[in-house]
């Protein structure tokens, strides 16, 4: 069992350096990866915002804030997680509730909870209790899961996706949904399964367009699925999202040399369309590195999970890291018009955003799984 | 045991990684997918896009819809949008503020005003926003900053719709005004729908009919140079203007209305009976609407504010005035229709009026007295001891129970922003508000319209619209129709009804429009110098007090303020047999409501039903 070693971990003559890394439980690789990827989506958020160094600073204290989180769930054991899931999905849930009823609302979506001191988005608390829940359920009994087991976990994925959907929040109930459905993908759900949810899925939306929706709401999905048919409302942001993207070329403009931005033909630059500034100043080799980093990340975040000694660490890191991928994805996609126009930022790359602190704290997760494995008898 | 257990695990930890090997496998797919995506945006397509972020640059911009005009009720203009130019300045495109301005005012005079204004409106705007700095150029100023353009990046003449207001302070009150959108504002507007609009209703009708007014924004899409001005229009949407309004409103009457007051100042408000219609509504002084719209400027905002005669202060649905004898008429119809009173019984009016084992005197307006006098008598003559005993006989709650259904103490419901309800006092009243019980005295003074009674001159009138109507009450309303667009003739807005006034005598009616008619007919009518033999009015004359004079002391109008004299107020009708038009006037300070007042409510009542006919 040679692959129990714990590489991660101090052996015979550790350095100083290694040795404070492992009393902060804290993964070498995954960090330098974080720290990497951190310091380039603030080269490319200097540009992107003018040159305001008051965003650089607000940008780096939440950065601040969010390394100091994930250091903290660093230091909790997967054990402790574990029996933590169920009561932080219960909680996540009952604040949902309260947020539709009660929240308040900004950009005409209701989505945050004023709790006297500071005000709290459920939604991002239920982004890691809902992969946390689904692992702890999973884990009970022995995988790959039964049918029955299944159909409850669904069930369990469901209710927050559509207490998020109904805020509206399609963004983050799309993360949300992805996060179970990763787990119970991990968790070995079988191919004829997938391949049934695939198959049946299409005659389901062929009858739905065929005879299901009024004529403005086929418009609207064909709007929502191509952006570019409507190119005063949604589709002028991917228009000139191309631009910029395309005008990059190999090289790109220069750092500070973007013209879509500057000019302001770029909306939301320094958030959701971040990646378009990159591309335009940076070029193709610019993006090229960007997703060396990011793959580093997810490289390490699979290999982390494959290594870890319990079946919950092992679904749950594995979702984690799918997730971040999926933001990646959805962004990029988004971006450079090949997907639909939903709410995903660049993850920790895009301006502000609630989501930097859950990403570290999946993070932080991560490298408690790895940090804190023991040996185990043979 | 142990054995199984550990090839559960090693099974599900073989499962789990190939798993994570798909998985890692999926993300290298897509990652790949995505890069190849990306290099055919800037590798193959990289000329193509070079050219359009180089040549085309392409900008959508809103355009706002054209606010929707007002009319009265004649097709005359009340509210428009005449066409000027402004010098405007976007503070974001300017490198060096100061010395922009500097320039600008060597070449275009800029006053010490427009600079003040500027700097205000630049403290609340959006950002990218462009903001005046002088507005109403002539042609010659045009010209003369279009040769020198290029000097002075960042600013721009704007030819756009100005809102005038023609009739000015006539109708100033009923419309109210647009001006700028302020950050308040910002925060409950939808953002997108008046993305392109800097202006919004502020105040009457321009602000209850936002909605209708306001339209919906359309958009252009626009090429561009790389100074951000517009080289030429790619794509339009054009934005769908606001609606038109028609209001219920006679300007030639409201003007009519405003001068017959002269110097005085009050309120006047004329309805017409049959369907609610707010023919006038006055309230003086007014002030020119037109100097808040592109923003006023301090020293006219301090003076209009600072003014003794308050004229910002919309009288008409704000004032709060104790209603005086005018209420007597709604109290001797609660008697007569509660069966306390008869309309010819008599009662003794000795000049004064005591509780029982009290020593207060509680007076009536002639020292003397009127003697014997029975219902007509006490209208006509406004005897206040008759009313005293009958408030007394009645008591407090009778009293609101009856006088509630006129809507007395409530809003009328009109369509404009800012309407007072009054008060009609009442014994939960004064225990919720005072916290005190209600004594018998305060039922007296309520008898004749004072102590702790307010009404505002349009409840006033829509009560005495419904006395009027026998008992059919309708909500006053401004607007009579809206003009949707593409519709040939606008829609009308329907009639509201309230709870009608439930009197079971219909004699009741009669008599006391018979003794409200003596009050302009009779010989000691005390509004009988507006008798006329065009029409016949019916009418009640009042008058509110100011101030208390002392028990042992006599009201001498001569020898007070001007600022202390009594408000004088009438409340009328006509033509009796078939009302067209029920007016209520108050004149701050103006004395007797006889003398003061009622010519006033004659001159709108002539206007009204003589000049019509022509």
């Amino acid at each position: 069992m040679a692959h129990y070693k714990p590489s991660g971990l101090p052996e015979s003559n550790p350095t100083r350096a290694e040795g404070i890394l492992a009393d902060l439980h804290l993964d070498l690789p995954l960090l330098t990866g974080l720290l990497l990827l951190c310091s380039f989506g603030l080269l490319i958020l200097y540009s992107a915002s003018g040159q305001d160094m008051a965003v650089i600073e607000r940008q780096l204290v939440r950065l601040g804030i969010a390394f100091v989180v994930m250091i903290a769930v660093a230091q909790v054991r997967p054990s402790t997680l574990r029996r933590w899931a169920p009561w932080l999905f219960g909680v996540g849930i009952l604040m949902l509730i309260a947020v539709l009823l009660a929240g308040q609302v900004g950009k005409g979506a209701q989505r945050w909870l004023n709790l006297g001191l500071f005000r709290f988005q459920p939604s991002e608390l239920v982004k890691l209790a809902v992969p946390m829940m689904i692992a702890w359920f999973l884990a009970e009994k022995s995988l790959p899961p039964r049918w029955s087991r299944l159909a409850i976990a669904g069930i369990m994925i469901l209710i927050p996706v559509l207490l998020i959907a109904r805020q509206p929040d399609l963004g983050t109930s799309l993360l949300v949904a992805s996060a179970g459905i990763f787990v119970l993908f991990m968790a070995g759900l079988s191919w004829r399964f997938i391949g049934g949810m695939i198959l049946t899925a299409i005659p389901v939306a062929w009858v739905l367009w065929e005879w299901g929706m009024r004529e403005y709401q086929r418009n609207r999905v064909l709007t929502f699925l191509n952006p570019e048919r409507d190119p005063l409302g949604t589709g002028y942001h991917i228009i000139q999202s191309k631009i910029a993207i395309g005008s990059g070329g190999v090289y790109g403009k220069g750092w500070l040399n973007g013209t879509q931005s500057y000019l302001e033909f770029l909306p939301e630059g320094t958030t959701d369309f971040i990646f378009a500034v990159l591309a335009e100043e940076f070029g193709f080799t610019g993006i090229l590195a960007l997703l060396v980093i990011y793959i580093f990340i997810i490289m390490r975040g699979l290999y982390i999970a494959a290594q870890a000694q319990d079946t919950f660490s092992r679904l749950l890191g594995g979702a984690i890291t799918m997730v971040f991928f999926v933001y990646l994805f959805v962004n990029t996609g988004m971006v450079s018009g090949i997907l639909p126009v939903v709410g995903v930022p660049l993850p920790l790359v895009s301006y502000g955003g609630t989501s930097l602190v859950t990403i570290m704290a999946g993070f932080g997760i991560l490298m408690s799984i790895h940090t804190h494995r023991k040996l185990l008898p043979t | 045991m142990y054995q199984s257990t550990l090839k559960d695990y090693l099974r599900e930890s073989r499962l789990f990684r190939s798993r994570a090997i798909i998985a890692a496998l999926i993300v290298l797919l897509l990652l790949l997918l995505l890069a190849l995506h990306l290099s055919k945006l800037q590798i193959v397509d990289h000329t193509h896009f070079t050219t359009l972020s180089r040549d085309n640059r392409v900008k959508v911009e809103p355009l706002p819809p054209t606010r929707g005009l007002i009319y009265d009720r004649n097709g005359v203009i009340l509210a428009q949008n005449l066409p000027t130019h402004s010098l405007e300045i976007t503070p974001e495109r300017v490198k060096d503020l100061e010395k922009t301005l500097q320039e600008l005012s060597q070449l275009i005079p800029i006053s010490e005003n427009d600079i003040k204004r500027f700097r205000r409106l630049k403290s609340h705007q959006r950002r990218f926003e462009s903001i005046p700095i002088r507005v109403q150029l002539t042609d010659e100023e045009v010209a003369r900053f279009a040769v020198n353009r290029h000097l002075f990046p960042g600013v721009d003449i704007h030819a756009k719709l100005l809102r005038d207001y023609p009739k000015k302070d006539v109708t100033a009150h009923i419309l109210g005004y647009v001006g700028r959108i302020n950050k308040k504002e910002l925060q409950s507007i939808d953002n997108s729908s008046y993305s392109g609009t800097t202006h919004i209703g502020k105040n009457g009708v321009e602000k209850y009919y936002e909605t209708e007014l306001h339209g919906e924004v359309g958009l252009q899409q626009v090429e561009v140079n790389a100074l951000g001005r517009v080289i030429r229009v790619l794509e339009n949407k054009p934005p769908i203007p606001g609606k038109d309004l028609h209001l219920t409103i006679d300007a030639s009457l409201q003007g009519v209305a405003m001068r017959a007051f002269g110097e005085d100042n009050g309120a006047a408000v004329a309805i017409n009976p049959e369907n609610g219609d707010i023919l006038a509504m006055v309230s003086k002084p007014g002030f020119d609407p037109n100097l808040f719209v592109e923003g006023i400027s301090s020293a006219d905002y301090n003076a209009l504010k600072s003014s003794e005669d308050n004229p910002l202060f919309n009288r008409a649905i704000r004032g709060q005035y104790p209603p005086g004898s005018t209420i007597k008429p709604f109290i001797g119809l609660a008697g007569l229709e509660s069966g306390v009173i008869s309309a010819t019984q008599k009662k003794f009016c000795p000049g004064f009026f005591q509780l029982p084992n009290h020593s207060h005197k509680y007076r009536d307006w002639k020292k003397a007295g009127h003697g014997a006098v029975d219902l007509y008598d006490a209208i006509t003559q406004s005897c206040d001891v008759y009313y005293y005993d009958l408030a007394l006989q009645m008591g407090i709650d009778k009293l609101t129970e009856y006088l509630a259904p006129f809507g007395f103490g409530e809003k009328t419901g009109v369509d404009i922003t800012g309407e007072l309800g009054g008060l009609l006092p009442s014994r939960e009243w004064k225990k919720k508000a005072r916290k005190q019980p209600w004594y018998p005295g305060e039922t007296l003074i309520t008898g004749i319209g004072q102590g702790y009674f307010l009404t505002t001159p349009l409840q006033l009138a829509s009560s005495t619209a419904t006395l009027a109507a026998r008992g059919n009450h309708l909500k006053p309303r401004i607007v009579k129709a809206i003009q949707h667009n593409g519709e040939a003739a606008p829609t009308e807005q329907p009639v509201v009804q309230k709870d009608k006034v439930d009197i079971k005598t219909e004699s009741n009616w009669d008599n006391m429009l018979n003794a409200m008619l003596q009050v302009t007919e009779g010989l000691r009518g005390t509004a009988r110098r507006i008798r006329n033999e065009h029409y016949r009015i019916a009418g009640k004359t009042g008058t509110a007090q100011v101030f208390t004079v002392k028990q042992e002391e006599k009201y001498d109008e001569d020898k007070i303020d001007k600022k202390m004299r009594d408000h004088a107020l009438f409340m009328a009708f006509a033509p009796a047999e078939n009302p067209k038009i029920a007016v209520a006037v108050i004149v701050e300070n103006g004395g007797h409501g006889g003398s003061v007042a009622a010519p006033i409510a004659k001159a709108i009542m002539d206007h009204h039903l003589i000049q019509d006919k022509h």
